[in-house]
């Protein structure tokens, strides 16, 4: 098990540096030059080389190459050209904000998603099925900016309750700092939500059918512990690839919903970071997502092996 | 005569599907005694294993519909018990068999999990308490080092094992009656043996009853005291095993006898079959089922539906031409 775990993060020495190459072609691949975007069209011709040559900008591509790869085996991930500050520290200031909408926007979508799924499977062909899985539909094809713009429309413009921007504190109560995560979240959360009651009602649809279920029956088991205990059981690893996959793209920041919100997170900051070409935050950002999927994928993985006994990594085992 | 453990009566079982409705089971009628084995016979999609399933009112809900009949088990009738009550009694009073051991166990919870769970849905005992009647009822049915076994996933157990474990979870209630849906099809010939030895054992140590669902001849010979052949959800002969195997009436029991192959038989001659195919259960109306694949077959049998009649004592048939007053010669294959 600690060996499986210890396999698996050292496959990520590999897959951050595949990663950080690529990232490092493709951004000096983007059109347009870092100097000469900061000091706008305007900007006289030595004013924009004299920033190149402060920024580096100015050596060959291998070399810069070479000393943005020393960089980050030190640990720089060097300075953002707009902030002026470490890429490290700015990104340890945005991705908590990230991090808390995103395990509120999860937690939603998994109370209300996977237990909408199973009552679904359970009580398939019923109504409360063909509604659930019309609403599920919608939310899956719902433009996420669309029904952000409604909640704000809805809730702050007209009904006044719920702020429609920017992040609360908690040092101005509870609350400012609860009802400015509401709305982001439960936008954030629809996808999700959506995709989990559907995955969940799909895989549990095909467990009930299995014939343990029925011997399960047989032997006089409740229903409550046939459904939720041990065919729950059974439909998980369709549904926690499903939350790994969400969770990752959650946690890299959700771009539409952050911009909508004005919420600080990950999302915009990559996006500003793009806009203004400014190479060393692109870089780190990406980095770090690419940090959290594997770390997730890890997390999925791990999770297999408790949820289902016939899986085992280390290529023993399997039917005896 | 023996006391009677479960009757059943005029049972239908229908599934509505949107092409039309399945008479899986279509008016079976049968008694089993305390103690005594029944086999039921009959091709895929005869209805068997619906009938055994309706006795415990597995059938999976909303398209198939116990319509008509009553099973009555020591007097009360099963289909007309509340949820609680019939609960109480599945895994406890009735235990059911499955015909694949490998996909009868829930994969992704140990074994004695499993068996604990059964008990304690049952018996008001401590945790302790019931993994020594699992570990027991392990021991019981041959498996050895069972106390290490009881900690075991399902896939770490063979088949045979597998299968009996699940006879071994039937043990754990107060067992009166075991539904065996073709419990040894899934397994090899010389498992098959041992986990046959293991019911009859079983019954002989509980006086439990048998009802065995199987395609098997040579399974219904060796376990059964008596015997219903099912074809299209109907009983075409219901009798006696040994009156069955010396006088078999029904065309459709003479192509199964004639059909089961002899080891002595000449391996260049072709297998016997019956000719054709089960027919679609949606299309049943008022004529014999077994017309399209009968040899013998008249006019009759294409506009009337014959009624199960007792012959014999205890030897009921149904085919217009096996009456008490008529008789059908057999032509030999």
């Amino acid at each position: 098990m600690l060996k499986t775990i210890f396999k698996r993060l050292l496959q990520l020495i590999p897959i951050l540096f595949l990663v950080s190459t690529i990232i490092f072609v493709i951004t000096r691949m983007i059109p347009g030059d870092p100097a000469a975007t900061m000091l706008g069209p305007q900007a006289p011709v030595d004013a924009v080389e004299q920033l190149r040559e402060e920024l580096g900008l100015n050596k060959s591509i291998g070399e810069q190459y070479l000393i943005y790869l020393k960089d980050i085996i030190k640990g720089d991930f060097g300075r953002s050209y707009q902030y002026g500050q470490s890429v490290t520290s700015l990104l340890f200031e945005r991705f908590p904000n990230t991090l808390l909408l995103s395990i509120v926007s999860l937690f939603l979508a998994l109370i209300i998603g996977i237990p909408i799924g199973i009552i679904s499977a359970t009580k398939h062909y019923s109504i409360f099925d063909y509604v659930s899985m019309i609403i599920a539909l919608i939310g899956v094809s719902m433009p996420i900016f669309w029904l952000g713009l409604m909640l704000v429309l809805i809730f702050s413009v007209n009904l006044q309750w719920l702020p429609s921007i920017g992040m609360g504190s908690l040092q101005n109560g509870l609350w400012d700092f609860i009802s400015h995560l509401i709305l982001p979240s439960v936008a954030l959360a629809t996808i999700p939500a959506a995709t989990f009651a559907r995955v969940t009602r799909s895989s549990m649809l095909d467990v009930v059918k299995e014939d343990y279920i029925k011997s399960l029956r047989s032997k006089g088991i409740k229903e409550k512990s046939v459904i939720w205990k041990h065919a729950l059981k059974n439909a998980l690893p369709p549904i926690v690839t499903v939350i790994g996959l969400q969770t990752s793209s959650l946690l890299s920041g959700a771009i539409l919903t952050e911009t909508i919100f004005s919420w600080p997170g990950l999302g915009r900051l990559i996006v500003d970071a793009i806009q203004n070409r400014d190479y060393m935050l692109i870089q780190g950002a990406v980095l770090l997502i690419a940090f959290i999927f594997v770390f997730i994928n890890l997390i999925v993985d791990i999770t297999y092996l408790y949820i289902n006994p016939k899986i085992n990594y280390d290529g023993k085992g399997g039917d005896k | 005569m023996k006391e009677k453990l479960l009757d059943v009566k005029d049972l239908k079982t229908y599934f509505y599907l949107s092409s039309g409705i399945v008479k899986a089971v279509d008016g079976v009628s049968f008694t089993l005694e305390k103690g005594q084995t029944m086999g039921i016979v009959g091709e895929s999609g005869s209805g068997k294993s619906v009938t055994a399933s309706s006795i415990t009112r597995l059938i999976s809900k909303p398209i198939g519909k116990i319509v008509n009949g009553e099973v009555l088990f020591e007097g009360k009738d099963i289909l007309k018990m509340s949820n609680k009550e019939l609960l109480s009694i599945r895994g406890k009073d009735i235990s059911m068999i499955f015909q694949d051991p490998m996909t009868s166990l829930d994969p992704v919870y140990r074994i004695g999990e499993q068996m604990i769970e059964v008990i304690l849905t049952h018996q008001k005992i401590s945790k302790q308490e019931a993994k020594r009647i699992a570990i027991d009822a392990l021991i019981n049915v041959g498996i050895s080092d069972a106390e290490d076994r009881f900690n075991s996933y399902p896939h770490e157990f063979s088949g045979g094992m597998r299968q009996r474990v699940m006879i071994a979870m039937s043990l754990v209630g107060d067992l009166k009656l075991i539904i065996a849906d073709e419990p040894t099809t899934a397994l090899d010939v010389t498992v098959q043996a041992k986990v046959l030895e293991l019911l009859k054992d079983v019954q002989k140590k509980t006086n439990t009853s048998i009802l065995m669902i199987t395609h098997n001849l040579g399974v219904v010979w060796d376990m059964c005291d008596t015997v219903m052949v099912m074809y299209a959800g109907k009983t075409v002969e219901y009798a006696k095993v040994k009156e069955l195997y010396k006088n078999p009436l029904h065309p459709y029991t003479w192509g199964l006898l004639d059909s089961m192959p002899k080891l002595s038989q000449d391996s260049n001659k072709p297998l016997i079959t019956i000719e054709g195919s089960p027919p679609d259960l949606r299309l049943t109306g008022n004529f014999c089922n077994f017309h399209y694949r009968c040899p013998y077959v008249q006019d009759i049998c294409r506009t009337k539906m014959p009624e199960l009649i007792e012959v014999d004592e205890g030897h009921f048939v149904s085919c217009h031409f096996q009456t008490r007053e008529n008789t059908l010669e057999r032509k030999e294959v």
